[in-house]
C-alpha cells in the first residue's frame, strides 16, 4: 500500500500549457504511467496538448476543473499556475470537488492561503502544499518535481517540509536497500493544507510503512505538534521506528531563510527546540543530513 | 519587506488610525522648521532605522552617557541640537548587532502624555492559518520578554477571514487591554481599522508597542512597526516605493535583483545550494565540522548559468569568504548544467579561494566529468558528508 496516491489515481493538471507545467507533465507521464488526464487552460478549451517528448501522449484541454473532472473522473488535481493566480486555481479546484489537490507554485501571498484555508475547512478536499515539490508512490505515481530515478519501492515513510531534503531522504534510503512507500512534500509556506500529523496518521495506518523519516526546518511549530500527536497515539500502542531531521540550526533569528515559513520570530520557531520534542517523542534526529539513512537503519536496528 | 516608521504611521493614518503628527526630516537644518508645524509644547525625536530598542540603543560615536535614539526634547532648540547629535551617527541597539546601524531619517513627533502602554500585534497564526491579534497590557517593553515571564498576560485572538473583526472580536480585545470608556470606544473602532489596514495592505506584521491610553483617556498608536508579505509585493506598487535599500545588505539587494534567497552572515564558508532545506542543512553541516557558513544562499530549482554566475560574485564579493561549498541535489535539474555554470562562473570571476563541489540526481557523472575535465582547482566531493569535511579542511587547513 501507499498513501494519497497511487498506480489508479488519475490527475488534472492546472497550468498544463506552461513551461513548468509541460515539462513536469511530461516527466510524470514516463515515470511508470502515471495517469495525468486532462489539462485545464480558461481559454484553450477544446484543444489538446502533445509531450515534447512522446508525440503519441496527448491530454485534452478544458476550460474548467469542474469539466475537466466531469469528463474524465479525474481525483486529483496538480497545480503549476504562477503565484498571482494560483490562489484562485486552488480554490477552483476546492469548488469543483476534487478530493486530492497538490500546489507546487512557490510565492503565493499569504493573504490569499488564509482564503483558501478558511474555503478548505468547509470542503471535503485536501489540499499538499503550497511551495512543495509533490508526492511520489514508487513504481506508480508521480505528481510533481520530485525526480522518479532516485526512488526505489519499499517500506520507508518520507514526509518533509523541503524538496531537496526529501530527496536527500529518499536517495540514501534507496541506497540503504529499504526503499519508499510514499514521499509526501508538504511544503514550505506558513500557511499550507496538509500538516506533518495529517501526513504521520496516514504512515501509522498504512501496513507497507514500516518506518518513517520525518523532515522539519526552523520557523512555526508543527514539529513540536506532530510530536505530540506521535507521544499520543504511542500511548495507545501506535507507534513506528522514526528518523528525523531538523534544518537550519545556524539560522539567525528574524530572517526568512528560503522559505516563507522558514522564520525564527519572537523567540519562537528555533531548531532546538524543535529537535527537543522530536527525540521526547522517540524520533531519533540525525545531526547530519548526509546520515538520514545511516540513522534510520541504526533505529531499525535497535 | 520592512519599512520605517514614519511610514508605517502614514499608512494606518490612512485607514483612519489615531497616530500623532509628526514630519520626517533628513538633515538637522530642517528639524526646527519641523517642529514649529508641530503645537508642541512637547516634541519627540525619533531615530529611524529598521530595528527595534531604539530607545534604550546607544550613539557608536557618542559617549556612553549620552541620550539614546528616541528623544525627548522641550524647546525648538533642543529639537535641533538632538537632531545634530543623532543625524549621521551609528545606533547600536539589541536588534542592530554590534555594527549598529547609521540614523538618516529622523522622525520628529507631537508629544503625548502616557497613561497606559500596551501591546498589540497582527500576524498570521499558522497554526490555524488565520490573522490574529495578539495583545497585552504589558506594553512598551520587550514583548519577548513579556513571553516569557509573564506568558499569562499575552492573550491571542484569531479572526475569521470571512467575517473580519466582529464586535465581539473587539470587545474581547477591550477586555484583554482593560480598555474603559474613551479608551473602549476608541478601542470598538481601532480594531477592526488596523485588521482592515492589516489585510488590504498584505502585511506580514503590524506591531504597535506600545499603544497608550492618554492622559485624556483616549488610544493613540505611539510607536508602529510594520513589514510587508514580499510575495504580495506586485499588487502594491504604493508599499515597493517605501524601501529604503539602505538599511539592506548590498549583497542582498543584489541576489534578490537575479530572484536569489540570500542572506548574509558572518562565517567564511560561502554556499551555494537548490533548495532551501538543503540550503540550511548545508550551513548546518559546516557548523557540525567546525566552521562557520558566510551566507545562506538558495539558487532555486530553475538556476541557469546567468543565476549561477551571478550567484558566484555575489559569494566572492564576501571579503570574510576562504572557501566555497557548492551542493546541489540536481533532481530534475541536470547536473551537466550546473556543472558549466559553474565553471563558466569561475571562469568569468577568478576563483582566489578552495572551491568543494557536491553533485548529485540527474546526470551526474556528466556533471562530474565536466568538472574533473575542466582543468580548473576544483574539488570533487562524494556526498554532502565528504564535501562538508573537504571545505572545512581545505579552509582550516590553509588559515
Amino acid at each position: 500500500m501507499s498513501i494519497l496516491v497511487n498506480k489508479d489515481t488519475k490527475i488534472i493538471v492546472q497550468g498544463l500549457t506552461g513551461k513548468t507545467g509541460t515539462f513536469h507533465t511530461e516527466q510524470a507521464l514516463q515515470y511508470y504511467g502515471t495517469k495525468m488526464v486532462a489539462g485545464v487552460h480558461p481559454k484553450k478549451g477544446g484543444e489538446s496538448w502533445t509531450s515534447g517528448v512522446d508525440a503519441s501522449a496527448s491530454l485534452p484541454i478544458f476550460t474548467s476543473v469542474g469539466e475537466a473532472r466531469e469528463a474524465t473522473g479525474a481525483d486529483a488535481s496538480v497545480i503549476y499556475v504562477p503565484p498571482a493566480g494560483a490562489g484562485a486555481a486552488i480554490i477552483e479546484a476546492i469548488d469543483a470537488e476534487v478530493p486530492f489537490i497538490v500546489c507546487i507554485t512557490e510565492g503565493i501571498p499569504v493573504a490569499d492561503m488564509v482564503k483558501v484555508k478558511a474555503k478548505l475547512e468547509k470542503s471535503k478536499s485536501r489540499l499538499l502544499g503550497p511551495n512543495c515539490p509533490g508526492i511520489l508512490t514508487p513504481e506508480e505515481c508521480k505528481i510533481g518535481i520530485m525526480p522518479g530515478s532516485i526512488f526505489k519501492k519499499g517500506s520507508v515513510g518520507v514526509v518533509s517540509r523541503s524538496g531537496t531534503l526529501t530527496y536527500e531522504a529518499v536517495f540514501q534510503t534507496s541506497n540503504a536497500g529499504l526503499g519508499q512507500t510514499t514521499a509526501v512534500g508538504i511544503g514550505g509556506d506558513p500557511v499550507k493544507g496538509t500538516e506533518f500529523i495529517d501526513v504521520l496518521e496516514m504512515f501509522l495506518a498504512d501496513d507497507e510503512t514500516k518506518s518513517i523519516i520525518m523532515i522539519g526546518e526552523i520557523g512555526g511549530s508543527a514539529e513540536e505538534e506532530a510530536a505530540q500527536f506521535l507521544i499520543d497515539e504511542a500511548k495507545k500502542g501506535r507507534k513506528k521506528p522514526m528518523a528525523g531531521f531538523i534544518a537550519g540550526r545556524t539560522a539567525p533569528p528574524g530572517r526568512t531563510m528560503g522559505h516563507a515559513g522558514a522564520v525564527i520570530s519572537g523567540g519562537k520557531g528555533g531548531a532546538e527546540d524543535k529537535i527537543a520534542a522530536m527525540e521526547a517523542a522517540g524520533i531519533r534526529v540525525s545531526p547530519s543530513p548526509a546520515k538520514l539513512g545511516e540513522t534510520l537503519l541504526e533505529v531499525l536496528k535497535g | 519587506m520592512n519599512i520605517h516608521e514614519y511610514q508605517a504611521k502614514a499608512v494606518l493614518k490612512e485607514f483612519g488610525a489615531p497616530v500623532a503628527s509628526g514630519v520626517a526630516i533628513f538633515s538637522a537644518d530642517e528639524a526646527e522648521a519641523a517642529a514649529k508645524s508641530l503645537p508642541g509644547p512637547l516634541w519627540v525625536v525619533k531615530s529611524q532605522i529598521h530595528a527595534g530598542g531604539r530607545g534604550k540603543g546607544k550613539f557608536k560615536e557618542l559617549g556612553p552617557d549620552a541620550k539614546g535614539g528616541v528623544r525627548l526634547a522641550f524647546s525648538l532648540e533642543e529639537v535641533t541640537k538632538h537632531a545634530k547629535e543623532m543625524l549621521g551617527n551609528t545606533l547600536v541597539t539589541a536588534q542592530t548587532g554590534d555594527a549598529g546601524k547609521v540614523v538618516n531619517r529622523l522622525y520628529i513627533e507631537d508629544g503625548a502624555d502616557i497613561e497606559r502602554e500596551l501591546y498589540l500585534s497582527i500576524l498570521v497564526d499558522r497554526s490555524v492559518g488565520r490573522p490574529a491579534f495578539v495583545v497585552s497590557t504589558e506594553g512598551g517593553m520587550d514583548i519577548e520578554a513579556v513571553a516569557h515571564d509573564t506568558p499569562e498576560k499575552i492573550i491571542n485572538l484569531a479572526i475569521d477571514p470571512d467575517t473580519g473583526v466582529t464586535e465581539a472580536d473587539a470587545s474581547k480585545l477591550c477586555d484583554a487591554l482593560e480598555l474603559t470608556d474613551a479608551a473602549r470606544e476608541d478601542g470598538m473602532k481601532l480594531f477592526p481599522i488596523l485588521y482592515k489596514a492589516f489585510v488590504e495592505k498584505d502585511m506580514a506584521l503590524l506591531e504597535v508597542n506600545p499603544l497608550i491610553v492618554m492622559k485624556d483617556g483616549h488610544l493613540r498608536v505611539l510607536d508602529a512597526k510594520v513589514s510587508f508579505d514580499g510575495n504580495a509585493l506586485f499588487r502594491h506598487p504604493e508599499i515597493v516605493e517605501l524601501r529604503d535599500v539602505t538599511e539592506e545588505d548590498a549583497k542582498e539587494i543584489e541576489a534578490s535583483k537575479y530572484d536569489l534567497a540570500y542572506v548574509a552572515l558572518d562565517g567564511d564558508i560561502g554556499c551555494m545550494v537548490n533548495g532551501a532545506g538543503l540550503a540550511m542543512a548545508t550551513m548546518d553541516i559546516i557548523k557540525l565540522y567546525g566552521a562557520e557558513p558566510a551566507n545562506f544562499l538558495d539558487v532555486g530549482g530553475g538556476a541557469t548559468k546567468e543565476k549561477v554566475t551571478a550567484a558566484f560574485k555575489i559569494i566572492t564579493s564576501d571579503p570574510n569568504v576562504k572557501g566555497i561549498l557548492v551542493n546541489i541535489f540536481g533532481g530534475i535539474m541536470r547536473c551537466d548544467v550546473i556543472a558549466e555554470g559553474v565553471l563558466a562562473a569561475v571562469k568569468e570571476v577568478g576563483l582566489q579561494v578552495p572551491l568543494v563541489v557536491r553533485l548529485e540526481g540527474t546526470n551526474v557523472d556528466l556533471g562530474k566529468k565536466i568538472i574533473s575535465e575542466s582543468g580548473l582547482n576544483v574539488i570533487a566531493a562524494d556526498d554532502l558528508d565528504d564535501a562538508a569535511q573537504k571545505i572545512v579542511k581545505a579552509v582550516k587547513g590553509g588559515a
